[in-house]
Formats: C-alpha cells, sequence, structure tokens
C-alpha cells in the first residue's frame, strides 16, 4: 500500500512537471501553428539562472530569476526568429530546431556539459507521512506550483480580455483578426507564459533530479509532445489530464515492469489515443 | 464612393482567381455583388478586408488600404461578417460579443434587432442553431461602429421564416451604414440592393441597377445562371 | 551531357582514394562517413522535400539498420543475412509506425513519429539482454569479411559508402520520375488535390515512409560496417534533427542538395570538433556554430545550397528586405 502511495505522489510530482512544460507548448502550437523545439531551451534558461542566482539570494527567490530569464528568452524568441516567419510553419518549425541544437551547445559552453548540483530550499528535504508511506516533500511542492499555474492559467483565459482572444484564436486565429483584433500580441504573449511555466518547471526539475544539465530540457520535452497530442493541441485541461495520465502511467509500470517499459507504454498510449481520437481527448 | 476597387488582381495557389476586378461602393444603401458560383465574390470579399493576399488598388473612404493589415482595416471602420459565419464555438455569445466590441459599442441595437441574443446570452456559441449563429455573426460586427460592412452570404442556408428576419436586420442596418453585400438569395437582393456589381470568371461581368438587373430575365439568366 | 555528368562525378568519387591527397586512412575513413550521411540525408529528402512529411524519428530506421546488423552479425550470421534481416525489419518497422502516424497530419504527425522513434532510443539506452551495450554501444565483434578489415582495407569501406549513396538518388530518381513520385510530389503542393482526384494520399505517404525507412536501414547498416559499431547517439531524436539540418541546408526537394548539405554537415562537424576547441567560448561546440548557420540558412537562403545561385545574387542586388 506504501508503494502504491509513493509512486502514485511521485508519478503526480512528475505530472507536474509534465504539465508546466506541455501547458505552454499547447497554447503556442494551438494559437500560432508553431511546434516549438526550443521549448526545451526555455527550460534550460530557467534552470540554469536559478542556479546561477542562488549563488546571491534565497533559492525562492532565485526561482523568480529564472522565471524572468524564461520569460525573456521566451519573447526574445518570438519578436525576433519566429515573427518574421509568420504563417511559414515549416520555417518556424525548422528555426526552433535549429535554436535547440544551438542552444543546447551554448549552454554546454558556458556551463559545462556535465550535471551540476541543483539548490534545494531546506523545507522540501523532509518527509511527509501520508497513509503510511513516507513521501519525499519535495513532492509536494511540484504539485503545489503545477497546481497554481493551472488555476491561474484558466482564470487568465476565462476571465481576461488576452483569455478570450487566446481561446477563440485557438479555435480560428483568422476570424480573430476579422474582428479587428491584432492576434500576434497574444502570441507574444503565450509565448510569455510559455518561457514562464517551462523556466519554473526548469527550477522544479533541478530541485526534484538534485541536478541540471544542458539535455535536462530537451529530456523533458519528448514526453511533453506526448502529453500535448494525446491531450489536445490548445487545450490547458486537456494537457493537464494527459499529463497525469502518462505520468502515473510511466511511473507505476517502470516500477512494476522494469525501467523502460513505463516509457514504451506511454508511446503505445499515445498510439491508441491516435487511433480511437486523432484530436487527442480535449476534442471529441 | 465609400469604397473603389481598382484592378485587383488575387492569385491564390498558383491560380489567378480575380483579374482586374474593378468596381465602386455608395456611400449610403446597399451594394450587391453577385455572380454564379466560384466567380469570386468571397475571394473578392477576403481580399478587400486582407485576408487574401491581392495586388491593386483599394481606397477605403480615399484611403488607401495597401500594406494595411487585417485588423487595421477592421479597426479603420470596415466591418466584416464572413461566409460561413465562423462563431467561436467553444465561447458564450456574450463572450463572443464582448470579443468583437471595439471602442463605444451599440449592444441595445443588436439586442432590439436580434432579441434571441440576450436570452441566450451564456450559451454556449457553438450550440446555436445555424439561424442564431447567423445572428451572433452580424451582431458581432454591428455593435461596433462602422464605416462600411462587407457581408458574404448571410442567409446561405437558413430557413425562409430565418431568411425574413436576417434581410429585415440587414435593412434596418443598411439605411444608417453602406453595406456590401454578397447574396446568392435574390428575393433578398430585389429587396435590398441598390446598386449591383456582377463577376464572372474573376472579372466584373456587368454594373447597373439591382432593380433593372433582376426586372430583365435575359440579363439575369445570362449573368448569374438559370433557374434564379 | 547532363545525363551522363551525375555518372562522371560519381567515377571522380570512385577514383578518389588514387589520388595522394586523399589515401591516408584517416581522410578515406572521414570521406565514407560523408558518403553515408549523403545518403542518409538524400533518403531522408524523400519523406521531408518530396513527400512533404515532417518526420522526427527518422533516426530509428537508421538504428534499426545499424544495430541490427551489429546484433546479428555477434550472433553468428553472416554479414549479407545480417544485413538482409536488418533492412527488412526497418520495413517492417516503417510500416506499422507509418500506418499509425499517418493518421494525423502536418505538426501531430511530426510529434508521433518523435514519440516512437524515442521508444528505440530507450531500448537501445535500457541494454536489453546485453544486445545493445547501452551507454557503450555495439562493437562488431566478428563475421566482418577480410575485404572490409583493417587499415589496407579502408579503401573498400570508401567504395561500400558511395555504392550506398549511388543506390539511394539512383532509388530517389526513378521514384521521382515514375508516376508515384508525382503524386507524392502533388501530396507535398496540396494533399487535398490529390484525394480530390480519387487517389488516397494515405497509402502513397505510407509508402514513401516505408522506402524512406528501408533506406535508412540500410544505411544503418553500410554505417557499422565502415566505423565498426553502432552508438546510442544513432537512435537520438538530435540525430533526426541533425539529418533535417543537412537536408535544409543542402535544398529540400532538389537532386543533389540534400546529399551535398549531408556530406558538408558531416565534414565540418568532424573538422570543427576536431579544430574549433581552441576557439573561444561557444564558437568551440560544433553544434553551437552549425546551428547559428543553419537558423541563418533558412531566413536568408530558403532552398539551401541548390539555390544559392539563385538567392545569394538576389541578396547582393537589394540590401533590406521588401515587406509583401
Amino acid at each position: 500500500m506504501s508503494t502504491i502511495v509513493l509512486l502514485a505522489v511521485t508519478g503526480l510530482g512528475l505530472a507536474a512537471l509534465y504539465f508546466l512544460v506541455a501547458s505552454g507548448l499547447s497554447l503556442v502550437f494551438g494559437l500560432a501553428d508553431v511546434l516549438n523545439f526550443a521549448h526545451g531551451l526555455f527550460l534550460s534558461v530557467g534552470a540554469y539562472a536559478t542556479w546561477w542566482a542562488a549563488d546571491f539570494m534565497p533559492v525562492e527567490a532565485a526561482v523568480l530569476v529564472g522565471v524572468a530569464a524564461g520569460v525573456a528568452t521566451a519573447v526574445l524568441v518570438e519578436l525576433i526568429l519566429i515573427r518574421p516567419l509568420y504563417r511559414r510553419t515549416i520555417e518556424q518549425v525548422l528555426v526552433t530546431v535549429g535554436l535547440s541544437l544551438a542552444g543546447v551547445a551554448l549552454l554546454q559552453s558556458v556551463f559545462g556539459a556535465d550535471p551540476r548540483p541543483f539548490p534545494r530550499p531546506t523545507w522540501v528535504e523532509g518527509v511527509v507521512p501520508v497513509f503510511g508511506a513516507r513521501i519525499p516533500a519535495d513532492r509536494f511542492l511540484l504539485i503545489g506550483a503545477a497546481l497554481l499555474v493551472f488555476v491561474a492559467l484558466a482564470a487568465f483565459l476565462r476571465y481576461t480580455r488576452y483569455g478570450l482572444i487566446v481561446r477563440a484564436g485557438v479555435e480560428n486565429r483568422e476570424m480573430v483578426t476579422a474582428l479587428g483584433i491584432d492576434v500576434r500580441k497574444a502570441f507574444t504573449l503565450v509565448f510569455a507564459i510559455g518561457g514562464a511555466a517551462a523556466a519554473l518547471a526548469g527550477s522544479l526539475a533541478g530541485i526534484y533530479f538534485t541536478t541540471v544539465s544542458p539535455g535536462t530540457g530537451g529530456s523533458l520535452l519528448i514526453f511533453a509532445f506526448i502529453v500535448v497530442v494525446i491531450g489536445g493541441m490548445g487545450s490547458v485541461p486537456g494537457s493537464a489530464v494527459a499529463a497525469i495520465l502518462v505520468a502515473l502511467l510511466q511511473q507505476f509500470v517502470n516500477y512494476y515492469g522494469g525501467s523502460g517499459a513505463g516509457d514504451v507504454c506511454v508511446v503505445a498510449l499515445l498510439a491508441v489515443v491516435l487511433l480511437w481520437r486523432p484530436k487527442g481527448l480535449a476534442k471529441a | 464612393m465609400i469604397l473603389d476597387v481598382h484592378e485587383l488582381d488575387v492569385h491564390l495557389s498558383g491560380l489567378h482567381i480575380l483579374q482586374g476586378v474593378s468596381f465602386g461602393v455608395a456611400p449610403s444603401g446597399v451594394t450587391a455583388l453577385l455572380g454564379r458560383n466560384g466567380a469570386g465574390k468571397t475571394t473578392t470579399m477576403r481580399a478587400l478586408v486582407g485576408l487574401n493576399p491581392g495586388t491593386g488598388r483599394v481606397l477605403f473612404d480615399g484611403a488607401d488600404l495597401a500594406g494595411k493589415r487585417t485588423h487595421e482595416r477592421v479597426q479603420a471602420g470596415l466591418g466584416y461578417v464572413p461566409e460561413d459565419r465562423c462563431v467561436f464555438a467553444g465561447l458564450t455569445v456574450t463572450e463572443n460579443l464582448r470579443l468583437a466590441a471595439r471602442g463605444e459599442t451599440d449592444l441595445d441595437l443588436v439586442y432590439n434587432l436580434f432579441p434571441e441574443l440576450l436570452k441566450r446570452g451564456q450559451q454556449q456559441a457553438g450550440s446555436l442553431s445555424g439561424g442564431q449563429q447567423q445572428m451572433l455573426a452580424l451582431g458581432r460586427v454591428l455593435q461596433n461602429r462602422n464605416r462600411l460592412l462587407l457581408v458574404d452570404e448571410p442567409t446561405k442556408g437558413l430557413a425562409p421564416k430565418v431568411v425574413t428576419e436576417v434581410a429585415e436586420a440587414l435593412e434596418r442596418v443598411g439605411a444608417t451604414v453602406p453595406v456590401l453585400l454578397v447574396e446568392q438569395n435574390l428575393a433578398v437582393v430585389r429587396r435590398l440592393a441598390g446598386t449591383a456589381v456582377v463577376l464572372a470568371a474573376g472579372s466584373v461581368a456587368w454594373t447597373g441597377d439591382a432593380t433593372h438587373l433582376l426586372g430583365d430575365a435575359e440579363l439575369t439568366t445570362s449573368l448569374l445562371g438559370v433557374g434564379r | 551531357m547532363r545525363r551522363w555528368l551525375p555518372w562522371g562525378l560519381a567515377l571522380v568519387l570512385a577514383l578518389l582514394p588514387f589520388g595522394q591527397a586523399f589515401n591516408a586512412p584517416g581522410t578515406l575513413n572521414l570521406l565514407a562517413l560523408c558518403l553515408v550521411f549523403a545518403g542518409l540525408a538524400a533518403g531522408y529528402d524523400l519523406l521531408f522535400g518530396r513527400t512533404g512529411l515532417l518526420s522526427f524519428g527518422h533516426a530509428l530506421y537508421f538504428a534499426i539498420g545499424a544495430y541490427l546488423t551489429v546484433i546479428l552479425m555477434n550472433h553468428g550470421f553472416a554479414l549479407p543475412v545480417a544485413a538482409l534481416l536488418a533492412i527488412l525489419s526497418g520495413v517492417v518497422v516503417a510500416a506499422l509506425l507509418g500506418a499509425v502516424a499517418l493518421r494525423v497530419d502536418g505538426i501531430a504527425f511530426s510529434m508521433v513519429t518523435l514519440a516512437f522513434a524515442q521508444v528505440g532510443a530507450i531500448i537501445v539506452a535500457r541494454d536489453p539482454g546485453g544486445l545493445t551495450g547501452g551507454e557503450e554501444g555495439a562493437t562488431i565483434a566478428k563475421g566482418m569479411p577480410d575485404a572490409l578489415v583493417g587499415v589496407v582495407n579502408t579503401v573498400n569501406l570508401y567504395w561500400l559508402a558511395l555504392a550506398y549513396l549511388v543506390v539511394v538518388l539512383v532509388v530517389l530518381h526513378r521514384v521521382g520520375r515514375s508516376p508515384a513520385g508525382r503524386v507524392l510530389s502533388a501530396i507535398r503542393d496540396d494533399a487535398r488535390r490529390v484525394g480530390v482526384l480519387g487517389l488516397s494520399p494515405y497509402r502513397y505517404k505510407l509508402m514513401s515512409f516505408v522506402l524512406a525507412g528501408a533506406l535508412a536501414a540500410l544505411g544503418g547498416t553500410v554505417y557499422v560496417l565502415v566505423v565498426g559499431g553502432a552508438s546510442p547517439h544513432l537512435a537520438s531524436s538530435d540525430l533526426t534533427l541533425t539529418l533535417l539540418v543537412m537536408v535544409v541546408l543542402g535544398g529540400p526537394g532538389s537532386r543533389f542538395g540534400p546529399a551535398l548539405g549531408g556530406a558538408l554537415f558531416t565534414f565540418l562537424d568532424y573538422q570543427l570538433t576536431d579544430y574549433a576547441t581552441d576557439l573561444p567560448g561557444p564558437l568551440a561546440q560544433p553544434m553551437f556554430v552549425l546551428g547559428v548557420v543553419f537558423i541563418l540558412a533558412v531566413y536568408f537562403f530558403p532552398g539551401g545550397l541548390a539555390r544559392i545561385g539563385v538567392t545569394l545574387p538576389g541578396w547582393l542586388r537589394r540590401p533590406a528586405r521588401q515587406e509583401a
């Protein structure tokens, strides 16, 4: 029983990371049609900025520096690299591919290829007893952060003017411009939101895995892609459900079926969802 | 002329769709843009609002629209109601209206024309009937101050009773704002339009008085096809 | 004249090892690697440039060809049998996964192929039954034909790699001129129109996907012979991304552009790794330099090297870009 609880909570912690990466990817894709390979770079930038800033301030404040760095990177990438290629989807993907390759290499040259120990706030070091299981406290930090971001995103989408524009734009971008709205401003905004969530995921991944390396972003990104496709592109609740599904499946099968079996199962789940519902869970 | 279209050319996926279309829209009343299927009516409307790339000169109230992006054209007072309504299915009726609001709006006018929209404010637009969706699509645009309305096939696929309702609304709107109307239903055209511009195979084939066109059975048949 | 030019070029490449400057084993080995990646990039272009399918999972078929060849040879199969089985496996896997992945279009297809290929990378990394060697990779321990062993026979490996490239280019040329090839380019330009003609885009796309998979698996076999073994990098998504970079740099959809891009990229990658370590900061990282070059190429030289004769003079004539 206690193993199951531990696996479930750890799985939800992983789901939190997937959700943070996938929600931004999904919004960027849903609104702007950009498959963003550089999204993993936003994550790594956030993680390394936090790692760097933690020398000068408490980790909690350093995470904010990381998020700011992620937002700045995302906005610059959108304005300088993506915007000039508006509507040329393939070229946009290519640019983000080039950026992800060059970005990882840049991080390597600055911080080295080896994993660096990541600073952890002291209050996540303990364990919390839940139903007889001893759960490391960092899991709850991850889950809490993702819940907070989920609620904030839902409120943004539901109650703000730009949220309205984003929801409408995911449905039919052209029609939004035909109502006299400059939809490109919303592009920059979703990139900023995605960059913030990814950078937060980067810091949390550092805390969770206890190290950061230039490749961290890339390995999380692939599972985030799977979450986005399963959840339905452009849907934040879809990403949340899919993230939980994917992470729990992965966690349990990896434990009971041997290391790696869970990862394979996740891809099999993707295939099943595609055969059953090609547009993802959110879109019937 | 509120709108002056001069030698408009549009190429889409390698095809020369519009070939030097020129016409004007009167500063008051309804101007009908007619033609058979595939003549280029919708392409023209989309090019005017900047959704299709085109070359040529388009003057809107004397100002050249060249290089202006879609949202800038709409903000300049060019209200556009697309073919197939294009309401946002996942947004409520109120949210659809709120999204489209530009500056000072007149929602009273909209609710007065289409009381149904007030009643169904919290309903998802995707669950509305075709007629209600058309009313919403019109309402979205009519709440704003426009200097010209581009309305593309507003009665397409609607029940006869709803067609009458939509036509009545357009008639009231047309009294205050000039309208360029694409319409297949000739009864509606007869009721609303002053001037008619007929497109055929990507260019203007005939321009003149709408009543005159529709009064001449032979001319109507040759320009718009049989059985209309 | 134009018809014979490619064959003349192939002949020059075949005779290259007799030149003094090229016959050092190290140089020949690097050139052989360049030729393998030239063929691989050209095969990938069948999907990207000619059918309009952006697959992020091409590495999977390359890795299947490479690893299965090594594993089967080490289990006592003769090279031809091992190679044949490896390529057949590539075909079967491509057919199965392609049948599922092609149910979705566009970017979703890209993500799904990426996910499928990830399974390959995971399996390789987990080293099931000690077959793939995990991080270490797998080396060919036995069964190498004598003609391919030893420094003196490096030239034979070079010729083998050249033969692979020629095979890929001939196959692509044949496909391109066949009726099916014309359907493929029609799919690339507008899939709906093909559907309207009563042809099923799905079947043609699947055919292209399987053929590309087979060519990649063959490339994997040739690669392990040239290098002597397989490493986990072969199965990584980064490998597919580099193939994409090669094709875009060379010129997607053009006859020789992708092959040229593949050869040049591989050459530069190795040269930069050798010589750039003294350069300051990020310039010491080949991937940084190549990634930046790639981004610049996407912006300023669409069509890659194959169209540089058109794009470069254009840039020289007008310094600023006009906004359409």
